[in-house]
């Protein structure tokens, strides 16, 4: 029998085991969502965001929640440049999306057709793999190779382009079950002697370290990651991603290391003598100056990215794997030495010498007056056992980095690579509809939260009790933190309460400013959200509590942060990472 | 810096040149030359790349080339014994019988065809190697007042007896 592409579309899609599609309409797309309407007994759910943006930032938190691929469906020209941004973001996190997007028939491409824009040419650099469909009886095979390829190896986002008339064209009916693509074959296993000889490295230093990057909280690894630094005593610093792979209060854990990490852990980086690092591609948020970066370390890097290797810094023994594989083999060996690994000497010293950074710089804030950052991250880690705090970006993001407490059930989903403003709040959503028991808790800046507020309405209609905070600071607080310390305080552009009317030589914020705009209580109120202001620490909790409360909408906190507040420490882009700065005149 | 050689097996469809090629742009390495054709299975492509860099960007260029979906094998043909020779046409501008005796000359030395010829104008087919002809290019442009040089970019197989480069 024959089936129209559209059909066939749908039919793979359910084989994929899709429960949900994040979509959008148009011209070009109306024939692959009249087939979704068309499905028998709805299995496929149909979200639709108010902007494609959103869209595929929901997609990406969907699959950043629950592992599963975020499936995206837009019309042609503008819907799928909209997801441009998007597409970036995924792939700077591994984050497995399949986007389908419209064309115009192959009969017009080419032709500078209404709506018509090469999609895939656009974004060849950002994907995984992107192919425009262009006979209708390769349809089947691609979709089932888009799916193997997003989800498979170190994921990544994925572009199908269908013109219009492969959609409508009648073609065979059969979705293969198998996939065999020549040039991709993820890699599923490790070479023993390599990571053999990475562990008799680890066992035989002195002053060892393990750095955790996303690749070990991506693949859940988190139990075994756990076990090996307790068997071998390693005390663990982590990346923004890999935050939580080891409870984020265990005393082997020291803190996050790099450009905003802690000054134990970058202290810890400098000075040890084996760096052992686990799913991370060491970028410059990490490094800092590539000269000066871990120098008296042998570095172990175990990475599913060929290409991540000693790209970035010189490795001494270099692992291919991803981390589950790796670290089953690393506990299964470790277990074995356990008795030896119970003598093993020298590592208290080096432990209580860690221990004596984070006691001489420990991470705090002093906020004087408003709401301080840290104590509303704090009260996030008393008022819940269990979530998933996604968050924007900024220095909101970073607060969260340093103060929000991680383990397996306290994740944090953020855009990490790209670092895309307007990610907390579809990225939120995403994450609900993935996990609708969870505890979903989105963190954004005044600034971020703007660049994608209209997906209130689509959390509102699908009734996702999140809570979004809103941390208001007036400012794009991030940038302008860098004019402050590197900039002569030129506060360029960086003021989200200025008006025309303000004066040229504006002094800094003070009673006569004029009033901020929206007002997101309002705002709040007027999507049928819940809108609470926050204004003193006390205020807090009780904010939350309330939140934790609502069932049906989503719950907007905004918190009054004093707009002067810094991110510390801080090591200036560039600069060697044991050059932080700890204090900075507010 | 030095120029390395790679050659590069690829699905046989559309985009994928544009794919390879702009790899090479977003990531700011130093593409010299690139050749594609067709292989005995039409499926495929082979394409012989030339590239100038450091040791480390060419580990980097050869494992993002590993990485693509497209790609099917990465073969490098720097340190391996192979064939490789460059198409190269030149015209050149010659008119008088004393410069056109000069150029059959060195067309000779060079081992080159003279494949067309005309009261001012003579054509080379040069099959050399890509420093053979830029030796004769080089030459040429010092002897002779204008010529015109079109070059295929170098193609490479890998040698089956000895090492011959
Ligand atoms: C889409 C996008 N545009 C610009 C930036 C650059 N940027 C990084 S942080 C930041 C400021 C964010 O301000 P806000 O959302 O208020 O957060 P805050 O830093 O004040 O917590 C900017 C503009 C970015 N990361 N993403
Ligand atoms: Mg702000």
């Amino acid at each position: 029998m024959q089936i129209s592409g559209a059909k066939l579309f749908v039919k793979a899609l359910a084989a994929e085991g899709v429960d949900t599609v994040f979509g959008y309409p148009g011209g070009y797309a109306i024939d692959l969502f009249d087939e979704l309407y068309k499905q028998d007994n709805a299995k496929i759910k149909l979200i639709l965001p108010r902007h494609e943006q959103g869209l595929i930032h929901a997609a990406d938190g969907y699959a950043r929640s629950s592992g599963r691929t975020g499936v995206c469906l837009v019309t042609s020209g503008p819907g799928a440049t909209n997801l441009v941004t998007g597409i970036a973001t995924a792939n700077y996190d591994s984050v497995p999306l399949v986007c389908f997007t419209g064309q115009v028939s192959t009969g017009l491409i080419g032709n500078d057709a209404f709506q018509e824009v090469d999609i895939i040419g656009i974004t060849r650099n950002i994907c995984k793999w992107g192919v425009t469909v262009h006979r209708r009886e390769d349809l089947g095979r691609i979709i089932k190779e888009a799916f193997y390829i997003a989800n498979t190896g170190k994921p990544g986002p994925v572009i199908i382009d269908i013109p219009k008339d492969i959609q409508t064209s009648l073609g065979p009916s059969e979705y293969p079950s198998e996939v065999n693509i020549r040039g991709y074959k993820p890699i599923e296993n490790v070479h023993i002697g390599q990571l053999k000889k990475a562990y008799r490295m680890l066992k035989s230093a002195k002053r060892p370290l393990i750095l955790a990057g996303g690749g070990v909280t991506r693949r859940e690894a988190f139990e075994m990651f756990t076990k090996f630094a307790e068997q071998t005593k390693t005390p663990v610093v982590t990346t923004l991603m890999g935050r939580g792979s080891i409870p984020t209060t265990h005393s082997l854990f020291v803190g996050n290391c790099g450009m905003h990490g802690t000054y134990a852990a970058n202290m810890a980086v400098s000075q040890c003598d084996i760096l052992f690092s686990i799913g991370t591609r060491f970028n410059d948020r990490i490094t800092g100056d590539l000269n000066e970066f871990a120098p008296e370390a042998k570095i172990v890097h175990i990475d599913i990215d060929t290409a991540s290797i000693s790209r970035n810094v010189k490795v001494d023994v270099p692992v291919v794997s991803d981390a589950f594989t790796a670290l089953s083999k690393l506990t299964e060996w470790a277990e074995g030495d356990a008795e030896k690994l119970e003598h093993i000497e020298g590592r208290e010293e080096w432990i209580d010498k860690i221990q004596s950074w984070n006691q001489e710089n420990p991470l705090e804030m002093k906020v004087e007056n408003g709401v301080s950052p840290q104590a509303v991250i704090e009260a996030i880690n008393q008022s819940y056992d269990h979530y998933q705090v996604v968050t924007d970006v900024g220095q909101n993001q970073m607060w969260t980095y340093q103060f929000l407490q991680m383990d397996e059930n306290r994740r944090l989903i953020t855009s990490g690579g790209l670092g895309t403003m307007g990610y907390g709040l579809p990225g939120a959503i995403g994450a609900k509809l993935a996990n609708p028991e969870e505890n979903i808790i989105s963190v954004n800046g005044d600034g971020g939260i703007q660049m994608n507020i209209q997906e209130l309405a689509t959390a509102v209609i699908e009734g996702l009790p999140i809570t979004v905070c809103i941390f208001n600071n007036g400012y794009l607080g991030m940038v302008r933190q860098m004019q402050h310390l590197f900039y002569g305080k030129r506060y360029s552009a960086t003021c989200l309460t200025k008006r025309r009317s303000c004066p040229e030589d504006c002094k800094g914020p003070g009673e006569q400013c004029p009033a901020y705009t929206p007002d997101f209580v309002k705002l709040a109120e007027s999507y049928e959200c819940r809108g609470i202001r926050v204004t003193k620490n006390e205020e807090i909790l009780p904010a939350l509590k309330a939140a934790r409360e609502e069932t049906k909408v989503p719950t907007i906190i905004e918190f009054m942060i004093p707009y002067g507040e810094l991110v510390l420490p801080m090591v200036k882009g560039g600069n060697p990472m044991s050059e932080m700065i700890l204090k900075a005149k507010k | 810096m030095k120029k390395r050689w790679i050659a590069l097996y690829v699905e046989n469809q559309v985009g994928v040149l544009s794919k390879i090629s702009g790899l090479f742009s977003a990531k700011s390495y130093n593409l010299v030359s690139l050749t594609v054709g067709t292989t005995e299975d039409v499926t495929v492509s082979r394409m012989t790349i030339c590239v100038s860099s450091d040791d480390i960007t060419f580990e980097q260029i050869k494992k993002q080339l590993n990485r693509m979906v497209e790609v099917i094998k990465v073969i490098d043909l720097t340190e391996v014994p192979i064939h490789m020779k460059e198409l190269m046409y030149i015209k050149v501008w010659a008119e008088k019988q004393e410069k056109k005796n000069q150029l059959f000359q060195i067309a000779q030395v060079f081992g080159v065809n003279v494949c067309d010829y005309s009261n001012d104008h003579v054509i080379l087919e040069c099959t050399l190697t890509e420093h053979r002809n830029d030796d004769l290019v080089a030459l040429l442009k010092k002897n002779f007042k204008k010529i015109e040089v079109v070059r295929g970019g170098t193609v490479a197989v890998e040698s089956v007896s000895t090492f011959c480069r």
